[in-house]
């Protein structure tokens, strides 16, 4: 309720002094490169400013005011906390000011002039770059080359009676989370630990960036989440590069920093999803069966490496779809540009391969003619059968009518999608200047992380029991508009068999809460909620109850734990605490070095219907009905899942039809809400949702990931259903966004499309 | 009262009804309503969201219209009547809680203000479809079905049914 009525307190509504109580925070802002390669000769700080009264940082301020390296830390450490010598893309943050006044540190950011010398920079990543234009010591810039083998496919392809050949490409796609980043740092002035706090997915990400450049352990820095509106991935990684910037000025001011970006700076200097294009080339029998795929998948990492192996890997694993087909090659490339690095964005590089996937299953369909969705049954995996990965898919229990298969059948039924099939191709050519499509994607998404990536996270959670008889969930997995505090309070309650009221959650600040792993990847609910699920059996066991102890008896047992151990409520004193680490379900294998076996503990299932009006008079697509039909394991809360589900869709509607990045000189030139268009109310129809349960027996309260699945399956879905809208015209809707320009420049030229 | 040309940083006086109290304020002349609410005046329940009227998340009445605060210079309230979503009876929302219409919250306090004009002026419905009068609000999370139905829950309309291509050709 505090959400409606405005009295939620994001990092930018906390006090003049931050909360803090130690005098008025400073204004920080971050001076940009306006080139997007080259190296700095020259900072001139200009005239007409005060510059005793702002405090200044660039990189030669680090060591001493740090006393850590210039590191970025994430996967690789080749990005610098603020550039150096080299420029490597547009906006790269260079200098860093503070003071007093915000216009005044506006003023200031203006009158820095940079000298740049500028290189050749690498700003397409499906051209090779020239010798110049190599970087990092990647050669050709591939920073990450993976591959997926199963079979012999180039055999396979030589001998398949049909070939079907494709070629797919997305484009970059910002956030838009309707909060901008945003971060206060500070010193606590009795332990000089550098905190900070603000709009973050991963607080532990940001705790470990602020260790790695601050040269300091977890007790000498700290993150604090303060409530965030929206992430989607855009927070998953930068915060800890703005983190690391307010720390910097708020250590070398002696003042609490406050930096709030504007949307033209976030959407300018933040990630985006990578752009990707994706070859395909497929054998199959006379019947339709895959015999043969062969996947070439390429995303443009930008100018450092950030989050894009995982990305990638990500993305291949997808690529093949929920589809059973004996022999498959897959070759996945990271491409080092200098474009604005790329990150994560919900899907994580699987929106990207699915798009290609299930649009070439509609481009396989037209050309041996054969209805899309019987394309799909005769090859969706069966309970038994193998990935691409090797991986078996295992139902738990034994699926009940909600396989891949049931799941279709209950999406075509939603859509009435045969119906409309003949329904729509009659009208399409009756109407002058309206055309109709119905299309469809079947599609799955790994829940959790990918591979061995759980096991070595060792996620950690604590359900404490407080003494008033309460307990209280300590993870570090972040609400951020999905649901993590309902879901783990439903999940403690429902363990413990409490009253909602008696479950709080803490706020998630690295001095209190167990390293439960970043809040992304599909994961909270299920690996993190199953492990609230055993920590609560584990306080309970610890207050010296039974398993079947349950309610008012959990309550009672901790106010005696509490009772018998007064020391417990000072400070310092032992808590009662149950705790939880990861263990991986039984049964799952994963072989890193040859990219084989369990690549997920399990996955999520889907097929989502679109159908679309397209006018031929304005380029204009809407989508005018859209069935979302999916298996996610249990359904912890009705309400959040259908909204995870609606709210996912549109935003997959956005990138199909409308959402496009304009690029100048590697820098976006549409950064404003006024020209990066996303949905509105009116752009998108009600999103009909249909859920299939199956419980998963490794997942909070049956569930298994749901956040990420309905990124997924749009692009594909509302491509289809262009494509079969404009199939007398040619079309092919082979490259997202489809907005009215790229539709009209493919039609424009093919004869008289307006009959 | 009118800036002073010569001052290199002209202040105005303006006096205003804000949530029904009388509120003086001394600004920049080029100072937007939604700093003065958020910075100056504490009422931090108006967000910044895109700084260009695009969004609707600073969404408040001024004299009853619904405006959006990041474009409205704070000179020009000079006597007039600004609400914000401070003033919003909260008892009224249930149906917004129920039908999921805030996941991140960062868009909804806006929302709630377009929601509440909304109520407060059914005839707009006659003209106008749910979808239309809240196309001035983005929001990135919910997809709009949740506040779409829990709009019509608050103003005892009937829900939206899924609409799908219908009609024959011309």
């Amino acid at each position: 309720m505090s959400k409606l009525t405005g009295a939620e307190r994001y990092v930018d509504d906390l006090p003049a002094d931050g909360g803090l109580g130690l005098g008025p925070m400073l204004w920080g802002m971050t001076v940009r490169s306006p080139v997007s390669r080259g190296r700095i000769k020259e900072i001139k700080l200009g005239p007409g400013i005060d510059w005793s009264r702002l405090t200044v940082v660039d990189h030669s301020d680090i060591p001493a005011i740090a006393g850590g390296p210039n590191e970025v830390y994430l996967i690789e450490r080749d990005q610098p906390v603020l550039a150096a010598t080299h420029i490597r893309h547009m906006h790269e943050p260079i200098l860093l000011i503070a003071g007093d006044d915000r216009e005044m540190v506006r003023r200031a950011v203006a009158a820095v002039h940079i000298d740049i010398e500028r290189d050749d920079p690498a700003l397409d990543f499906r051209i090779p770059p020239t010798a110049s234009q190599t970087q990092g010591g990647y050669a050709a810039n591939v920073l990450k080359h993976l591959t997926i083998n199963k079979g012999d496919v180039e055999a396979a392809l030589a001998s398949a009676p049909i070939l079907v050949e494709g070629e797919y490409e997305t484009g970059a796609q910002e956030h838009v989370y309707i909060e901008c980043n945003g971060m206060i740092a500070w010193v606590d002035p009795s332990t000089i630990a550098v905190c900070v706090k603000g709009s973050m997915q991963c607080p532990y990400y940001v705790l470990n960036a602020l260790k790695h450049t601050f040269n300091r352990d977890e007790r000498g820095v700290r993150a604090v989440q303060t409530a965030t509106g929206g992430g989607f991935g855009g927070k998953e990684d930068y915060p800890s590069v703005l983190a690391l910037h307010a720390a910097l000025l708020a250590v070398k001011s002696g003042r609490p920093v406050k930096m709030i970006y504007d949307r033209g700076e976030d959407m300018q200097a933040t990630t985006k999803r990578h752009p990707c294009t994706v070859r395909h080339r497929t054998g199959l029998d006379r019947d339709g069966r895959l015999l043969a795929q062969h996947i070439e998948v390429r995303m443009d990492a930008g100018a450092y490496v950030t989050l894009s192996p995982v990305v990638l890997s990500r993305g291949i694993l997808h690529a093949a779809g929920p589809y059973f087909c004996p022999n498959v090659h897959i070759d996945g490339k990271a491409i080092l540009t200098n474009s604005v690095p790329y990150g994560a964005f919900r899907g994580f590089g699987a929106p990207q391969t699915i798009f290609a996937c299930e649009r070439h299953m509609d481009v396989i369909a037209a050309k041996i003619g054969m209805d899309p969705s019987e394309l799909r049954r005769i090859n969706l995996l069966r309970d038994g059968q193998t990935t691409a990965t090797g991986q078996t898919i295992r139902a738990h229990p034994p699926s009940k009518g909600t396989d891949r298969v049931a799941l279709m059948d209950a999406a075509l039924d939603m859509a009435d999608y045969k119906r409309k099939k003949l329904e729509y191709a009659e009208f399409n050519t009756r109407h002058s200047y309206l055309r109709r499509g119905i299309g469809l994607a079947t599609f799955w998404h790994g829940a959790g992380f990918t591979g061995s990536g759980e096991t070595y996270l060792k996620s950690k959670v604590h359900v404490a029991g407080i003494p008033d008889g309460r307990v209280e969930v300590r993870i570090a997995s972040t609400e951020m508009g999905q649901g993590t505090t309902t879901i783990m309070t439903q999940i403690a309650a429902a363990r413990l068999g409490l009253p909602l009221d008696q479950v709080c959650v803490a706020v998630p600040d690295t001095h209190i809460v167990p390293n439960s792993g970043p809040t992304v990847a599909s994961r909270t609910a299920m690996v993190v909620g199953r492990l609230v699920e055993r920590a609560c059996d584990d306080l309970r066991a610890k207050t010296g109850l039974s398993e079947s102890d349950r309610g008012e008896s959990v309550s009672d047992a901790i106010v005696a734990w509490h009772r018998r151990s007064p020391q417990a409520a000072k400070a310092g004193g032992t808590e009662l605490i149950g705790e939880a680490s990861y263990e991986a379900p039984p049964g799952i294998a994963w072989d890193d070095k040859t990219y084989t076996g369990d690549a997920y503990g399990t996955f999520g299932w889907a097929t989502y219907v679109a159908e679309v009006e397209v006018d031929l008079r304005t380029y204009a697509t809407k989508v005018t009905d859209f069935a979302a039909a999916q298996e996610v394991g249990s359904v912890i809360n009705p309400v959040l899942a259908r909204g995870q589900v609606q709210g996912g869709v549109v935003q997959g509607i956005g990138w199909a039809l409308m959402e496009e990045c304009i690029w100048k000189n590697g820098g976006m030139a549409n950064s404003q809400l006024t020209n990066y268009i996303i949905p509105t109310s009116d752009d998108v129809p009600p999103i009909r949702v249909h859920f299939l349960e199956n419980p998963y027996p490794y997942g909070g309260k049956g569930s298994k990931g749901i956040g990420e699945l309905p990124m997924d399956g749009p692009g594909p879905a509302i491509a289809n259903a262009i494509a079969f809208a404009l199939r007398e015209e040619g079309v092919k809707a082979t490259h997202l966004p489809i907005t009215p320009e790229r539709l009209m420049s493919e039609l424009e030229g093919s004869a008289a499309h307006v009959a | 009262m009118s800036p002073d040309p010569n001052s290199p940083d002209p202040q105005i006086d303006v006096a205003l009804t804000l949530n029904g109290r009388k509120v003086a304020v001394s600004i920049d002349a080029s100072e937007r309503l939604l700093d003065t609410l958020r910075y100056r005046l504490g009422l931090t329940g108006s967000k910044e969201g895109c700084g260009e009227g695009e969004c609707g998340a600073c969404t408040v009445y001024m004299d009853g219209l619904p405006v959006c605060a990041c474009l409205v210079p704070t000179f020009q309230c000079n006597g007039r009547d600004v609400k914000t979503i401070e003033s919003i009876d909260p008892a009224i929302l249930g149906p917004m809680l129920e039908c999921g219409a805030t996941q991140c919250g960062a868009c909804t306090p806006g929302v709630v203000m377009t929601a509440c004009w909304v109520k407060g002026h059914p005839e707009v419905l006659k003209t106008h479809t749910m979808r239309e009068l809240m196309a001035g609000n983005l929001c990135r999370c919910t997809g709009y079905d949740g506040i779409i139905d829990g709009m019509h829950r608050m103003c005892g309309t009937p829900p939206e049914q899924p609409s799908t291509n219908t009609g024959n050709a011309p």
